[in-house]
């Protein structure tokens, strides 16, 4: 076996640390573009998050099953060429199942080569575990990253447009804050988001700062 | 074909649609190497001449791939010229300028994974752009990448010396800093269509 693998049974943790405390969008600021760029809707947010896991589990897989017999000295560049012939097969279904999300995902499908996201994960995580591993890891980033798109598509939908997958949830008196809709409320959106959980973080550290705090002066006392 | 001037085209790729602050490609950087004026001015020049290099390549590329109809090979073809000519760039600047070489470090070789530079490459190809209107959208596009990055720079080191909410340092601050500057360049939508 690989020596470098250093802990080779599956935990909880191993899928659940994507969703949080790794979260690839909200924790480690990656594959930002299609965050800010597709989640003017819920319905584009949940199509580019299904792609890109499923280009994320291919490919991780892939990657951990070669992981072998890639020379290290070309490993990013079969990496990048895995990645792409997958990305190519996710863009002809899309284009098959529904011409409507392909139209409006545009380029940015093909552009789920580039997500960091992808790429980091076979360098950091894939070429280092074995198959099983590595499928259960990336399907937890993939969840990460589909529900991180969500959180920003559903605000940006609600505000932008009044309505949450095309229904409408406020009344005809409701006027549409249109700007959620366009570029600069992807950055205020995410940026919000990121405000949200630093100030939540920010809580449980002083709550377990005081708490040492307690802790210390007691046993002073 | 569309009737586009040169000129057009390439206000529209650096100002109107600027590739960064309109169209969301090439984030990473953008928020990444922004947080000095220099590295971040350096950072965009190498950005550029990538883009220029590659639009190249890549209208020739696409004319080869037609020509045998091999149109489903397109991505992997453009990310193997991406990736060469990132290399290639490195190299001349190793050569010609090792301090700007030395002052990228890391940041060189990421440029391949910048998707503004695919996302050029499939741009000019789904428009159908000649040979001329490809050399102006990737200089416009360079172009705008440079201005967007440099704005972001200089706006962040002014940060730097104001005292700002501790929970919004970092990154959430640099998102709502980008938030306005793509604002501000909203108004320049009226100049052109889309």
């Amino acid at each position: 076996m690989n020596a470098k693998t250093p802990d080779k049974s599956i935990t909880a943790d191993t899928f659940l640390r994507g969703l949080w405390r790794e979260n690839p969008v909200f924790v480690m600021l990656l594959g930002m573009c299609p965050v800010l760029a597709v989640t003017n809707s819920v319905a584009n947010a949940l199509a580019m998050g299904l792609a890109t896991t499923f280009v994320l589990l291919c490919s991780s897989t892939l990657v951990s099953l070669l992981r072998r017999h890639i020379p290290k000295e070309v490993r990013i560049a079969s990496y990048i060429v895995i990645i792409a012939s997958f990305v190519t097969v996710v863009d002809y279904i899309i284009q098959a199942v529904s011409l409507e999300i392909y139209n409006a995902l545009g380029a940015f499908i093909q552009l789920i080569v580039v997500n960091c996201i992808i790429l980091g994960r076979a360098e950091s995580y894939a070429s280092r575990h074995r198959v099983s591993k590595t499928l259960v890891n990336s399907l937890g980033m993939g969840a990460g990253f589909t529900i991180a798109l969500l959180c920003l598509g559903s605000v940006r939908e609600l505000l932008g447009a009044g309505t949450l997958l095309g229904q409408p949830v406020f009344g005809a008196a409701f006027e549409p804050w249109v700007i959620m809709l366009l570029p600069p409320g992807g950055f205020f959106v995410l940026g919000a988001w990121l405000l949200l959980f630093a100030w939540i973080k920010e809580r449980q550290d002083r709550r377990q700062r005081e708490a040492a705090n307690l802790e210390a002066r007691a046993h002073a006392g | 074909m569309q009737a586009e001037s040169l000129g057009f085209i390439f206000l529209n790729a650096a100002i109107i649609n600027n590739f960064v602050l309109a169209l969301f490609l090439g984030i990473c950087p953008f928020l990444g190497v922004s947080g000095k004026l220099k590295t971040a001015t350096s950072m965009g020049i190498a950005t550029a001449l990538v883009m220029f290099i590659s639009s190249l390549c890549a209208y020739a590329i696409n004319l080869i791939l037609l020509h045998f109809d091999l149109e489903f090979l397109r991505l992997i073809a453009y990310i193997a010229v991406i990736a060469s000519a990132v290399q290639l760039v490195e190299m001349s600047m190793k050569k010609f300028s090792p301090t700007l070489f030395r002052a990228l470090g890391i940041f060189l070789p990421l440029i391949t994974t910048n998707c503004a530079i695919l996302g050029l490459a499939l741009f000019q190809t789904f428009r159908d752009y000649d040979f001329l209107q490809s050399v102006a959208y990737s200089t416009g596009a360079g172009a705008g990448f440079l201005l967007a990055i440099v704005l972001m720079a200089g706006l962040r080191e002014k940060l730097e010396l104001s005292d700002v909410p501790s929970i919004s340092r970092g990154a959430a601050m640099s998102l709502m800093l980008a938030g306005i500057l793509s604002l501000s360049f909203m108004g320049f939508a009226g100049l052109g269509g889309h």
